[in-house]
């Protein structure tokens, strides 16, 4: 199996068993195993270890932050990174990108600033960044509505002639969503130049995989589109690099969509407020947790001499020093105008809204400014 | 369905009948499913993490334990199959009970409540009944990300075919839950869900039930009558003795049904009074507070004193959780829009125009 082009009549089943280039252990699959997909040069494996590990512990702060209260929610990646970063990095920067609340690292990889992203957690905005500037569109919370939009600019750089390609993640649960089913159509018979990344953490909050769906996997869905479907471990970054890194480059291309399915584990609560005790065996998820995959890339690389104790340690400060550098950010409480509130609902000012801004405007008066 | 688990069995003590206890809002509706259930095994239960996990705000808690996976399914996650599963189920005799996981998530099934829930008693000359009811935690104040604090009410109040309810206390939560589910219209039924937490009282045999499409005068007044419905009662509770330390005397009215309205409630009301304030979270314009001023406008035009007042969240999206207190409708609002309609000196006295 290779990403080379596929016509509708070469599309089969993808392979239960996922795509795997670096086992558990650190060794390299053989290469008749890696299906024709190459492993990433050394200097990506170790961009993409540096990347993880920096995200691991931005990701890790604000889940403590938010325990201290700084945001009202977070829904953590941990354990995903391989699927968040191993996908972000195989993106060139004209690129666009649709991610869910779960994907704040990939937003953070992305190159948006930390308190951009929090925003929304921390409810002082909805999204926090321009999405046409970092190409990022806002997390979507609605499930599955970000994977329309996402085959909607992909159709609109088609039309354009802009060789670009768009990806977007969406969750195991979200494929339940009539959207996650009408997006996958749309890209197929509009050929869009996407690529749908299913993060399959195999909980969608207490509901399990088994639950959503009795189909074997669900890569199997995209045959069903005419569009090529993959299994990849979700824990192996370098499968998961090389994989979409080929799509991405099949969707520039003209070849159309393919949808990739991660397979990992959703290690924390579905946020800070769940309580997985009620709902799962935490023996599957110490299981999960030792299928890490920053250790797993760890492994490789020191087996390969690549990774000393020396630059371990500098990715370490890095991280350090960015995880300290948001905490701050965090720690300084947002200037918010109360009346910012009726700025944007149109771009044409409508009287009405004019007078109940007014009435706003006098009860901060009153007091003095923002009542608090 | 052959995976499904059977009742465990020591959990099966019989809801209560009679007597009373302090519950939260959450757990009397907890209370009154269960009860339901009991009741008539054609009750069954459906929505996105409903059965082991109990919901998330846990107003199922325990019941798929009691009940078996066949009367409390975890479905998967898409609003408009759960509403389209649960239109297939009535046609066949079922009385669904839908869980929409938050107000926001609604819209999805939004297709399915207006354009089949509401019309196939209509479209089939009454040979389908359509006996579901659809619940949803609505509302803001509880701090939440985008998405999560909405007042959709209006949308469906718009729509023939469907009685909309909001109960404000753990009495009615309780009782007006097992009356929707025994409706054979459809019911949305939207839980405040700041208020989801708010203890009180619950007799499981209260006799004097009100129908649910009944308002309820909460406290009777004679200047102003002050409506309100689900998370603002309480708040217009707060008006009311605000007011009365004041000496101005109001009349509150929890409207509970959304559609119907009540208009001979609110009238006899404002008959006494001479004036009317409409209080709820969801937009102004076009929205249910308008619905009560222009129609007791027509009924009471010659008893009013003033023009209606309307406080209700401004008619833009929902804002971020850090502006939402100024979003919402509060105490000083309320009090504001009192004294407005009584001529007394408010914010507005000053303004031209
Ligand atoms: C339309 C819609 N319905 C319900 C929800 C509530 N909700 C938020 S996250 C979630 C679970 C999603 O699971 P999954 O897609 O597997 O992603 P994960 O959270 O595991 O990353 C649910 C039900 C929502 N956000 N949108």
């Amino acid at each position: 199996m290779s990403l080379t082009v596929e016509t509708r009549a070469t599309i089969g089943l993808p392979d239960a068993e996922p795509l795997r280039l670096i086992e558990e252990t650190g060794t390299v699959v053989a290469p008749k195993l890696r299906r024709g997909i190459d492993l990433p040069g050394a200097d990506t494996l170790l961009e993409l270890y540096r990347r993880m590990v920096i995200a691991r512990r931005w990701d890790t702060q604000v889940t403590a932050l938010t325990r201290q209260g700084r945001l009202s929610t977070y829904p953590s990646a941990r354990g995903q990174e391989a699927g968040e970063i191993g996908t972000v990095l195989a993106m060139e920067a004209a690129d666009w990108l649709f991610p869910t609340y779960r994907d704040s690292i990939a937003v953070m990889t992305r190159g948006v600033p930390t308190e951009q992203i929090l925003s929304g957690f921390r409810g002082d905005w909805h999204c926090g960044w321009d999405p046409q500037e970092h190409r990022t569109a806002p997390q979507a919370t609605p499930l599955a509505t970000q994977a329309l939009h996402a085959v909607g600019l992909a159709t609109a750089a088609r039309l354009k002639g802009d060789p670009i390609a768009v990806a977007t993640f969406i969750g195991d649960g979200a494929t339940s969503e009539g959207d996650a089913h009408e997006a996958f159509n749309f890209a197929g018979v509009w050929r869009a130049p996407i690529v749908f990344v299913i993060q399959n953490n195999q909980f969608a909050i207490s509901v399990p995989l088994s639950k959503q769906t009795h189909s074997r996997m669900l890569a199997d869905r995209a045959v069903g589109y005419g569009i090529p479907g993959f299994h990849v471990d979700g824990n192996d970054v370098a499968a998961v690099y090389a994989v979409v890194s080929a799509a991405l480059a099949r969707a520039r291309t003209g070849d159309g969509p393919t949808i990739i399915e991660c397979l990992t584990y959703r290690v924390e609560p579905h946020t800070n407020s769940d309580d997985p005790s009620r709902y799962r065996d935490s023996s599957d998820v110490e299981l999960w947790r030792k299928r890490d995959p920053i250790e797993r890339l760890a492994r490789y690389l020191e087996s390969e001499g690549m990774l000393g104790d020396e630059l371990r340690r500098s990715f370490v400060q890095e991280a350090e020093d960015a995880a300290t550098a948001m905490r701050d950010t965090l720690n300084a409480e947002p200037a918010l105008d109360p009346l910012e509130l009726f700025d944007h609902v149109y771009n044409v000012e409508r009287p009405a809204l004019r007078e109940q801004r007014d009435a706003l405007a006098g009860e901060l008066d009153e007091n003095g400014s923002a009542r608090s | 369905m052959a995976t499904a688990t059977a009742a465990t069995a020591d959990t099966t003590a019989p809801a209560p009948t009679t007597g009373t206890a302090t519950l939260t809002l959450a757990k009397s509706i907890t209370a009154g499913l269960r009860r339901a259930m009991q009741d008539d095994e054609k009750v069954i239960l459906l929505g996105e993490d409903i059965g082991k996990l109990g919901g998330v705000f846990r107003v199922t808690d325990g019941l798929q334990a009691e009940f078996g996976t066949d009367r409390v399914m975890d479905t998967p996650l898409a609003e408009s199959g759960i509403i389209g599963m649960a239109v297939g189920l009535a046609m066949r005799g079922y009385r669904p009970v839908a869980e929409i996981q938050f107000d926001g998530f609604i819209y999805p099934g939004f297709d399915q409540i207006v354009a089949q829930v509401a019309k196939l008693h209509y479209r089939s000359r009454g040979a389908v009944r359509m006996p579901i009811t659809i619940r949803v935690p609505f509302g803001g104040g509880i701090g939440s990300v985008e998405h999560h604090s909405e007042s959709p009410e209006a949308y469906f109040a718009h729509t023939a075919g469907l009685r909309v309810v909001s109960c404000s206390n753990p009495q009615d939560a309780y009782g007006m839950l097992q009356q929707a589910i025994a409706s054979d219209d459809p019911v949305m039924f939207f839980e405040p869900k700041r208020r989801y937490w708010s203890k009180g009282e619950v007799d499981f045999g209260a006799a004097d039930v009100l129908p649910l499409g009944r308002a309820r005068v909460v406290s009777t007044g004679s200047d102003v009558t002050l409506v309100a419905y689900g998370p603002l009662v309480a708040t217009a509770k707060d008006a009311v003795s605000a007011a009365a330390d004041d000496g101005v005397s109001i009349e509150l009215i929890d409207l509970r049904s959304i559609s119907p309205i009540d208009f001979e409630a609110i009238e006899a009301s404002v008959r006494k009074t001479g004036r009317l304030v409409v209080t709820h979270e969801a937009a102004q314009s076009v929205g249910i507070g308008a619905e009560v001023a222009a129609s007791i406008t027509e009924r009471c035009f010659n008893w009013l004193e003033a023009a209606p007042e309307r406080v209700t969240g401004f008619d833009t999206p929902y804002p971020p959780a850090a502006l939402e207190e100024h979003f919402l409708p509060d105490l000083d609002r309320l009090l504001d829009a009192v004294d407005r309609v009584l001529g007394r000196p408010n914010s507005l006295s000053d303004w031209e125009g």
